[in-house]
């Protein structure tokens, strides 16, 4: 009698076990262990416990880490900047323009499929397109656009902006359709009736009820983009740093003291970044 | 909004849609074609001729380096667990998520704290935990826990969006009609959500499948594809590269037509039983 009283109560606690526990093993605990490494001191061949602020010294005092930081800043801002902008017409036009939902679950499934294919390949297949002898700089030296390829095109910033927003756009494309696809339409119509034109209904009453899937967006992006380091270094070809890369050249080098330190102001600063995101905009209606 | 005349608006979004999908898939095609270069040809246009040369290459010579074969069967199996678990583990931690309990918020929020912790966070987390354990990392066991810090959240949202539209009647109508717990679940609940845990099995398979940053540091001595493919790029520079990228996304993309044909198959007989 008490069993089958006390089950229905412990079954919650059952059926989140088993996604506690490897949460607990694969995220908490690595981030612990993150930050107890950050403060050991190591040599050219290992890594010794210890409880030293140097790592922390080091990173922030050498200029290359701020300039990198900067650099991975300045790429969070341009890329969100244009994610935003594609990803809410994208949405925009699928919530608003398409009438049936057939074909909107179609065309959203067009946008979805290449997020499930390989990022390496993704960005592979911008060779043929950007590089010196590559589709674009061949159409425009043919079109007598240009007389030489451009170089700029392939590892470069701008490739790395390009593969980005090229990734990352679904991850902004979805949860703003999302909010898009719950506006109540009679809101719209009433807007309409009340004699607000087309531009106005965006701006008053379209785009703030988008603004948690906005948000929602933002945050993947500015998370995708402050710790990405293969498309850095992939597309610039080695030529621009950011954050993920630096800790990446770190652990390369087995000074994994310094990634850590390096992963928790990362964390600390993408922390903030989200927190700031948060404090604009409430999400919880959302989730 | 519907039932109108098409404005400019229209035209010009439909017009900016297009070049956004064009923009999606444009690059994937130029691999696509450049994959079946002719044998003397390079990594851009134009085509010197076309064969199949570079899948020969690929599939039944010897690389200089890389092995294409053993990347992939790790993957292969390595997406399968991964699939595997995050359809259970969501499932049962969805089904949590629909009463009320003690720590629900943390767990919520530790969720999502995986999704948007950076990957190579994880996978120097891991790496390290591993390290000062005196564990040797493998694919199959730190490389597992790195992919489901990155599909159990995916699987997780799903089971919340589908929990919650679920209405509990159908549950209710079952217990009225004697049904156990056990019987309620598995002849009510799990059909009618069946169609979403293939798409969260799919999420769970095709984001292990393609992950590379979280598996740098976790795979041990034994590359997954990815990593292989992203060793590939330094070192190969003939086509063969291409017919690879060709070959795994023609892979990922049948998995995503069989789970999406799968899903409507289902839904189709569903609403051919309810109307029956």
């Amino acid at each position: 009698m008490t069993l089958s009283r006390l089950a229905p109560r412990l079954a919650p606690y059952l059926q989140a076990m088993p996604l506690t526990l490897i949460l607990a093993a694969f995220l908490v605990l690595p981030i612990a262990t993150i930050v107890m490494v950050s403060f050991w001191d190591y040599d050219s061949i290992r890594i010794f416990p210890a409880f030293v602020f140097t790592n922390y010294q080091e990173t922030i005092t050498s200029p290359v880490t701020w300039s990198t930081y900067i650099n991975t800043l300045k790429y969070t801002v341009i890329v969100w900047a244009l994610t935003l902008v594609i990803g809410f017409w994208v949405a925009y036009y699928l919530a608003f323009h398409i009438r049936t939902a057939t074909t909107q679950m179609v065309l959203f499934l067009i946008c979805t499929i290449p997020f499930l294919t390989s990022n390496i390949i993704r960005m592979i297949s911008w060779i043929p397109f950007l590089g010196r002898n590559g589709l674009l700089n061949q159409t425009m030296m043919s079109l007598g656009i240009i007389h030489q390829p451009l170089e700029f095109l392939l590892f470069s910033d701008f490739a790395v902006v390009l593969a980005m927003v090229h990734l990352y756009t679904l991850f902004m494309v979805t949860p703003i359709f999302n909010t898009l696809m719950r506006i109540d339409r009679s809101l719209i119509e009433a807007a309409r009736d009340a004699g607000a034109s087309a531009f106005q209904i965006l701006t008053n009453v379209i785009i703030p009820l988008a603004k948690p899937g906005i948000a929602i967006g933002s945050i993947f992006v500015v998370t995708l983009v402050m710790g990405d380091f293969i498309t850095v270094r992939f597309m610039s070809g080695g030529q621009s740093a950011s954050v993920g890369l630096m800790m990446a050249n770190q652990i390369a080098l087995l000074q994994y003291p310094a990634a850590a330190a390096n992963a928790v102001i990362l964390l600390i600063l993408v922390l903030l970044l989200v927190g700031g995101i948060l404090r604009i905009v409430n999400i919880r209606k959302e989730l | 909004m519907n039932s109108e005349r098409r404005g400019p608006g229209f035209y010009v979004l439909t017009a900016f849609f297009v070049l956004f999908v064009l923009f999606l898939y444009g690059p994937l095609t130029t691999i696509f074609i450049l994959s079946f270069q002719g044998p003397n040809g390079g990594l851009t246009f134009p085509m010197n001729g076309s064969s199949l040369r570079w899948f020969e290459n690929l599939l039944f010579e010897q690389q200089a380096v890389g092995d294409f074969g053993g990347a992939f069967s790790r993957s292969l199996m390595l997406g399968l667990m991964t699939m595997a678990t995050t359809v259970v583990v969501s499932l049962l931690a969805g089904l949590a998520f629909r009463r009320r309990f003690l720590g629900a918020g943390p767990l919520f929020y530790l969720t999502i704290a995986s999704l948007i912790v950076p990957s190579i966070l994880i996978s120097l987390g891991i790496g390290l935990a591993f390290n000062v354990a005196g564990l040797e990392p493998a694919w199959y066991s730190s490389g597992f826990g790195a992919h489901l810090t990155w599909t159990l959240p995916f699987g997780l949202l799903i089971m919340f969006a589908v929990f919650n539209r679920f209405n509990p009647a159908y549950e209710e109508a079952a217990r009225d009609l004697g049904a156990s717990p056990w019987q309620t679940f598995a002849h009510v609940v799990l059909p009618i959500i069946l169609p979403s845990l293939i798409g969260v099995g799919l999420f769970g398979f095709t984001l292990s499948y393609d992950e590379f940053a979280r598996t740098l540091m976790t795979s041990g001595s034994f590359n997954t594809l990815p990593l292989e493919i992203y060793g590939m790029t330094t070192n190969v520079t003939t086509p063969v590269l291409y017919a690879l990228g060709t070959l795994t996304t023609v892979f990922s993309m049948a998995i995503i037509v069989v789970a999406l044909a799968s899903i409507a198959v289902l839904r189709r007989r569903r609403a051919r039983r309810v109307a029956g």
